[in-house]
């Protein structure tokens, strides 16, 4: 691996780069010919010669880097061992931080869920338990997962209108062709927020008790900041309200089909959590990469909870509203806490562990090999 | 007559409303292409031809449709219109220095006859039927018949530089009646009209009649002046416009030159056909990918996300897909890909043009490029296929060593001893000339007779024409360089040569004025191989002065003088041995009565009907008899500087160089030898001269045989060894289809190859031939006109600026003024041009790759529906902005090895020759080497990010974090990558490649900030994007893991070729930079080529044509004034022209490829060196 540090670099390119674009010009005008006209050019009788510049010779100074051993075989010693070290670090820190992951989506007769997958059943709710040993170090976070769910489908993905979701009502009125099928509902009125993102918003909800001697303690659960700042602060914007009144700004439009209630009423405890600016949507909205994903459902920071879920028995009450066994999907409730370089990876660890070790082999491989065949410099080729 | 075409032009002369009913063209040129109006349209029209353009446009139009339409429109149109934007300001600008010059043209002055009054004119305002006054030095503006001139006898001195190359002067003629009409007045009333053939680009042949006051007179080309002649010699003429503008023969032939594509354009367009089959294969992957996803999957999913109502069925929907896809996917063969190789080469062009190792002061000439679309190929060739005569040669004869009565002279030159001062006692002596030899001087002074008489001869036995525009400043005007030679050597040694009339030759004898009167000249042939004057002094005494090549001349010699002759002859060999061209110098008394019997017999030979030529030969033979020998001229056709040296260093790094030459066989044997070309440590040199078909196969199998006795793989290590050479008609019947194969194998297995009285249309068929069969890079070099089929056949031609006009350097590619700085053009700018030209392609399609295919892993995770990766402006600016300069600084500034060690290891050269920087195994290793990276850059950000959360909680694993991640790391990794390929880090490297890191990131941030937001809600998305994902140490740590992954394989097997398998430019490299100490000279073994050969090469080098003598005894080329003293023969007007003409339809060898050709250069064949 080279480094390379030229401290006068950019004054001298730059200059080089205006100079070069000069000639350019200059010499474009003795490319031209026309064969009758060739001879006219001697009238000048100034020299031809061309310029002695180092760049016009091609004899600009330049570093001449090269394979040598010298620097490649200690270089991937360097790099194998600093993959190591950040490989130890990384997994160390990767083992420290807990996880707790449950499947509720009632695949399994035996699951507490399993009742809820009925078509038939209405606001059903269903009760998971489990039980810490220990305790689960705080701040802990809570998400909710899906697999086999293609956020990252191109036609799902463009499916939403920008302009509404920055609260541009002339657009409350005529959602963009890209939100069909889910921009005007079967009375032809504009559905707002419109497209399929919205539409297919996640609407299961949580509830967090511990169980404390048989009692049910609620756990409070924080749902604010769980969006990106930007998300919520610039990108999305509610409309201004009419009258003194949010939900006036939506009049003429209706709630996206799926939704039970129209994007002003998302959450009747907080005003400020409505609309486009609610947590919840705002999470759903920035869709995921992969098929497999998990959103951020709620912080467990307050009261007795803030530095971290005791040990003993919990209860989930989860009001199973999302759909996702047609499509053979998954919904999953994890809890984690995280560390500097946020959640659980193993992945990363273990990658840099291995991507070192190979390194400082292949620089052992590299240092025999140079050692038998060595680049001989009375080599004649 | 009889094969004139019918359609016929007609033009009536001082008739524009009868000229004017057949709309001829005017006389305004348009080379240009474009008008202001016209520009766009035209413009667009011709790039949308170029297939490239056509399918991006074609792209951009499936972009629109909103089903398939899987990127913006804009990241096809950026590109698409930037491409075509710097193609539409390169043709603009060439177009307008094309109108430039086509204005500064046709707005050239002429004068034009109207009414009887001369009035000036424009050019383009000259029309078919004007009669135009032309002046001295002037450019003939249309191609006109000469009506008549101020010379004597109509005729006129035309220099035909522009049209064919020569610079040598031609005559032209007007008819006898239109030459009598002399001043204005009488041109005015001149109504004559011409019939003749349409507009044709025949240089030398033009059929018409005159016809005028009821008479028909025939027009031949003799009394034409073609548009680009300059008139010489002339005071003035008059000539009648014929053709005029875009239909003289000089517009005619200025037809579009061929177009020539390198073997890596072909490679390319090659393999940009193979990656479209990739990029369809892929889509069909995925569009099978997403029938089945849509069908197990999205059908399902449709609560969330129903199918399109006209999509609606999982097939129709993979048939979206797949246009999608090809549409995503398309960047894999980018539309940069051939604007990036076009500024490349004409970086690479300017690198030659300002080459100042490269640069002629003597001439004032730089290299020049004149095309820019093959300099890559110069690092390729293997054939070098080289004219002599102004190529090798200088086209210079100095006198150089003589030996006279037995006594050679002329030895000292080789020590530096000051060249004789002529001018302190010879007023008259040339200032150019040089001898070295001062005892020639003394024995001159001394005044030995045989001296005196030997350059007595060399001042009257010639045909050069004297011109003293002053007292005593001699012009000569010799019709071959050799001649001009021996008369200069003459004048300086105070036999001057001063003028003459038909019948006299003035000389100055040193310092004595004498008049001889000329009796006869036996003008030379071919055949006769010398030429003898007959004088008579001032005495009465008449003697027969002789010059010829020795082998004719010694079995005319006396009997008396062969002691002489054997002395004259080890001479001979002497200067044969130092590739001088050798003429014997003999005289012969007559008396009266010999004269007068002999003369009786010359004039019934001449006035004889039938069989002339052969009793003319006859008669001269006659008398050219019991000659007394005087002694040898040896006459050194100059090299030009550096030739040996740059020949045996082209040949080291295994290029082949046949020279083709119109010159003699002995004069190619001559100058091979001097150049090293051959030596006498080779095996056997094959000399192919048979005459029919029978006896050149014969020859070649013979050669053939012995060249491919060793095992066909030791055959380049002995092939040194053999040499052919073989002549114009032996190579008529070799180029024939069945014996074709059989004289390449035999030429290919000699180290050289001499053609020699080759015919232009041969030396093209030559280079076709090689160029045919053997699939390897031919360079063509000439500074001719009859070298401007090869030039333009050859896969590179190259011309010399030199003396022989510029007709070679328009046909050319690259032109330079000498030969040596072929060895820099080839293995410095050639084999740099070559090595950047592979790096860059390979570079190129890897990091496209690595862009591309990174979509096709994310296709399996996104249900195949052309989700992007990454952020549209990343996809439109990725190849264009991020990318683009760094690899093209590489291109145009890498070096491996610096330019000197190139030219001390030929041997550098060859893996251009083998093609093996890039190839389509390279090719598939660039590849390969992309799709891993795209492998890594997919997977491991998919590894990492899938479970990763920032540290405030928030997944990592949406959307617009993985675009990002993805983005930088694969940026990061191509720059990297760049950086490794970089062996020439220049401050513009470092400026650019920095400089495109921080161009990204800038625009990176830029386009995710709030300020474009809030300008623009709809198109920036990604906003925050890079704040959030760039802040994270974990991006940062699976950025850091894909680089190391992506790049250490290369790294450790680049370390490991080095070391098993260092390439030799590896190991010059090594030793350059490393261990600078221990550099050795190394690879240049065989290169002091010594010895003079000593094998005997007769070395006649009488290069003229025949036919002079006789124009001067007619008085037919004297000025009035020399004439009025002349008694001037009343001969039938024009037989000088006829005998030239017939001679040379003798001559020319009477085989059907010559004839073809032959009539292109018959003007050639009249005064040039054949």
């Amino acid at each position: 691996m080279f480094v390379a540090l030229h401290s006068d670099l950019s004054s001298f390119g730059f200059f080089s780069i205006v100079y070069f674009i000069y000639e350019i010009e200059v010499h474009t005008v003795s490319l031209s010919f026309l064969s009758e006209d060739i001879r006219m050019k001697n009238e000048g009788e100034a020299s031809e010669q061309p310029d002695n510049t180092a760049f016009t010779q091609q004899q600009l100074p330049a570093w001449q880097p090269i394979l040598s051993a010298g620097i490649v075989i200690p270089g991937f010693l360097i790099i194998g061992l600093a993959f190591l070290g950040i490989g130890i670090g990384l997994f160390l820190t990767s083992q420290t931080i807990q996880v707790l992951e449950m499947d509720y989506t009632g695949v399994e007769k035996d699951s507490p869920c399993f009742q809820c997958t009925m078509q038939s059943v209405q606001n059903c709710t269903c009760e998971v338990t489990f039980s810490l040993s220990a305790l689960f170090t705080g701040p802990v976070f809570f998400y909710y997962g899906l697999s086999n769910y293609f956020q990252n489908f191109r036609k799902y993905g463009v499916s939403k209108d920008y302009y509404q979701l920055t609260g541009d009502t002339q657009y409350f009125k005529s959602p963009r062709d890209v939100c069909f099928p889910y921009s005007h509902d079967s009375k032809n009125n504009p559905i707002v927020p419109c497209g399929a993102i919205a539409n297919s918003m996640f609407n299961d909800t949580f509830e967090l008790y511990q169980i404390i001697n048989g009692t049910k303690k609620k756990v409070p659960l924080d749902g604010k900041g769980i969006s990106w700042w930007t998300d919520f602060n610039i990108k999305y914007r509610n409309p201004s309200s009419v009258n003194g009144s949010f939900a006036s700004a939506f009049d003429g439009t209706v709630k996206p089909i799926n939704w039970p209630k129209a994007a002003y009423e998302l959450d009747l405890t907080d005003p400020n959590n409505n609309g486009f600016l609610n947590q919840d949507f705002l999470v759903w909205m920035r869709r995921a990469a992969l098929p497999q994903f998990r959103k951020l459902y709620r912080r467990i920071t307050e009261g007795d909870y803030a530095g971290g879920l005791p040990a003993g028995n919990y209860s989930l009450t989860v009001h199973y509203n999302y759909p996702v066994l047609s499509f053979d999907g998954r919904k999953k409730l994890v809890f984690s806490n995280v560390s500097w370089m946020g959640g659980k990876n193993d992945f990363l660890g273990i990658a840099y562990l291995v991507v070192g070790s190979l390194c400082v082999v292949m620089s052992v491989v590299m240092l025999i090999v140079y050692a038998k065949f060595k680049f001989s410099d009375d080599d004649d080729a | 007559l009889n094969f004139c075409s019918w359609e016929e032009r007609r033009v009536r002369a001082n008739d524009r409303d009868y000229n004017e009913k057949f709309q001829y063209a005017s006389n305004c040129i348009m080379t240009s292409k474009y008008n202001i109006i016209t520009f766009l349209p035209v413009n667009l029209f011709e790039q949308f031809q170029e297939v490239a353009n056509t399918y991006f446009l074609f792209l951009l139009i499936l972009q629109l449709i909103p089903q398939i339409s899987s990127l913006s429109w804009f990241t096809t149109i950026v590109p698409l219109v930037l491409v075509l934007s710097i193609t539409a300001v390169k043709d603009a600008t060439d177009d307008y220095f094309r109108h430039k010059s086509d204005n500064q043209v046709n707005n050239r002055q002429s004068q034009v006859l109207i009414g009887g009054i001369l009035q000036k004119e424009k050019w383009m305002n000259v029309r078919v039927g004007d009669i135009i006054k032309l002046e001295n030095n002037q450019f003939v503006a249309a191609d006109l018949l000469l009506l008549s001139s101020s010379e004597p006898h109509g005729l006129c001195y035309i220099e035909t530089a522009e049209l064919d190359g020569e610079t040598n002067m031609k005559v032209r003629q007007s008819l006898s009646v239109t030459s009598e009409l002399g001043d204005p007045n009488n041109l005015a009333q001149f109504d004559g009209e011409v019939v003749c053939e349409p507009p044709n680009n025949k240089l030398d042949r033009f059929c018409g009649t005159l016809y005028w006051k009821d008479c028909k007179y025939p027009l031949s080309n003799q009394n034409m002046l073609l548009r680009g002649c300059v008139l010489r010699n002339t005071e003035s003429c008059y000539g009648l416009v014929i053709f005029a503008g875009p239909d003289t023969k000089l517009m005619q032939n200025s037809g579009r030159t061929k177009f020539k594509r390198t073997s890596i354009d072909r490679l390319m367009n090659t393999l940009v056909l193979w990656i479209f089959g990739f990029l369809v294969c892929m889509g069909v992957i995925l569009a099978i990918g997403n029938a089945v996803w849509e069908k197990e999957v999205g059908a399902l999913f449709q609560s969330f996300l129903p199918w399109d109502p006209p999509v609606d069925n999982f097939l129709f929907s993979a048939f979206l897909s797949f246009w999608s896809y090809v549409i995503i996917l398309n960047t894999v063969v980018p539309i940069s890909l051939y604007v990036s190789v076009e500024v490349i080469r004409l970086g690479h062009s300017y690198f030659i043009n300002w080459d100042r190792r490269m640069f002629c002061s003597r001439s004032n000439t730089a290299a020049e490029a004149r095309t820019t679309t093959l300099n890559e190929e110069l690092g390729q060739v293997e054939y070098i296929f080289s004219d002599k005569t102004g190529t090798l040669t200088q086209n210079i004869m100095t006198f150089n060593k003589c030996s006279i009565n037995g006594h050679t002279y002329g030895e000292e030159q080789h020590m530096r001893v000051q060249a004789l001062d002529f001018s302190a006692w010879n007023p008259l002596a040339a200032r150019d000339f040089c001898f070295y030899d001062q005892s020639l001087l003394d024995a001159v002074m001394e005044g030995e007779p045989a001296v005196h008489e030997f350059f007595r001869v060399l001042s009257l036995c010639h045909t050069v024409m004297s011109e003293e525009k002053s007292e005593g400043e001699l012009l000569y005007k010799a019709q071959s360089p050799d001649e001009g030679a021996l008369v200069t050597a003459a004048r300086n040694f105070g036999f001057v040569f001063r003028s003459r009339t038909p019948g006299t030759v003035t000389t100055q004898e040193l310092g004595k004025a004498v008049t001889y009167t000329l009796l006869a000249i036996l003008d030379f042939n071919n055949i006769r191989k010398r030429m003898s004057v007959i004088v008579r002094n001032p005495e009465g005494r008449i003697r027969l002065y002789c010059k010829g090549a020795d082998t004719v001349l010694f079995e005319r010699l006396h009997s008396c003088n062969h002691e002489l002759m054997n002395v004259t002859s080890d001479h001979l060999n002497e200067y044969a041995g130092d590739g001088l061209r050798t003429l014997a110098v003999a005289y012969r008394d007559l008396s009266e009565e010999q004269w007068e019997e002999w003369s009786e017999h010359f004039r019934g030979a001449d006035k004889a009907t039938d069989c002339r030529d052969d009793r003319l030969a006859a008669a001269y033979e006659e008398i050219e008899q019991d000659m007394m020998l005087l002694g040898a001229t040896a006459i050194e056709d100059k090299l030009q500087e550096g030739v040996p040296e740059t020949i045996a260093i082209l040949s080291l790094a295994n290029i082949k160089i046949w020279v083709l030459t119109g010159d003699k066989q002995e004069t190619a044997v001559n100058i091979g030898y001097s150049c090293k070309m051959l030596t006498d440590d080779m095996t056997e040199i094959f000399i192919v001269n048979g005459h029919t078909v029978q006896s050149v196969r014969e020859e070649l199998r013979d050669g053939g045989k012995e060249a491919e006795a060793p095992p066909p793989s030791l055959l380049e290590s002995i092939s040194g060894e053999f040499a052919l050479i073989i002549s114009g008609h032996s190579l008529a019947h070799a180029l024939e289809a069945d014996m074709e194969r059989e004289f390449l194998e035999t030429a290919c297995a000699c180290r050289a190859v001499i053609c020699c009285r080759v015919t232009p249309l041969q030396k093209a068929l030559v280079v076709e031939l090689v160029k045919r069969h053997k699939k390897a890079v031919t360079l063509a070099i000439g500074d001719g006109a009859n070298d401007v089929s090869m030039i333009k056949t050859a896969h590179i031609g190259v011309g010399i600026s030199g003396q022989e006009g510029i007709q070679a350097v328009l046909a050319s590619d690259y032109s330079f003024s000498q030969f040596r700085f072929l060895q820099r053009l080839l293995l410095v700018h050639g084999r740099w041009s070559y090595l950047r030209m592979c790096r860059f392609l390979c570079y190129f399609f890897y990091k496209n790759f690595a862009f591309t295919m990174v979509h096709f892993w994310f296709g399996f995770f996104c249900g195949f529906s052309a989700q992007t990766v990454y952020d549209q402006y990343f996809i439109t600016l990725y190849n264009i902005v991020y990318t683009s300069l760094p690899v093209l600084a590489m291109g145009i500034f890498d070096q491996d090895v610096p330019e000197q060690r190139s030219l001390e290891y030929p041997k550098l050269y060859e893996p251009g020759q083998l093609n093996l920087l890039f190839n389509k195994r390279e090719f598939f290793i660039c590849i390969a080497q992309g799709i891993y990276t795209s492998v890594v850059l997919f997977f491991i950000p998919y590894g990492v990010l899938s479970h990763a959360t920032q540290s405030n909680g928030v997944p990592l694993a949406d959307y617009q974090t993985f675009a990002v991640t993805t983005a930088t790391a694969l940026v990061i990794v191509v720059s990297v990558q760049i950086a490794l390929d970089t062996g020439y880090w220049t401050a513009i490297n470092h400026f650019f490649i920095w400089g495109s890191l921080g161009t990204y990131f800038t625009i990176l941030f830029a386009m995710h900030s709030s300020i474009l937001f809030n300008i623009f809600p709809k198109q920036f998305h990604f906003l925050g994007s890079a704040h959030n994902t760039l802040g994270q140490p974990v991006v940062w740590l699976t950025i850091a893991l894909a680089t190391v992954i992506c790049i250490a394989p290369v790294l450790a097997f680049r370390f490991l070729k080095l070391d098993l398998k260092p390439q030799l430019s590896d190991t010059v490299r090594h030793t350059q930079l490393v261990l600078q100490k221990k550099r050795k000279p190394g690879g240049r073994a065989g290169r002091g080529v010594g010895g003079a050969g000593g094998s005997r090469r007769s070395g006649y080098a009488f290069a003229h044509q025949e036919g002079f003598g006789e124009l001067i005894t007619s008085g037919k080329n004297m000025r009035l004034s020399s004439l009025a003293l002349a008694t001037f023969a009343s001969r039938h007007s024009s037989s000088w022209i006829d005998t030239l003409r017939r001679k040379k339809h003798a001559n020319s060898p009477g085989d059907r490829l010559l004839k073809i050709q032959l009539c292109h250069h018959r003007n050639k064949l009249h005064f040039k060196i054949y």
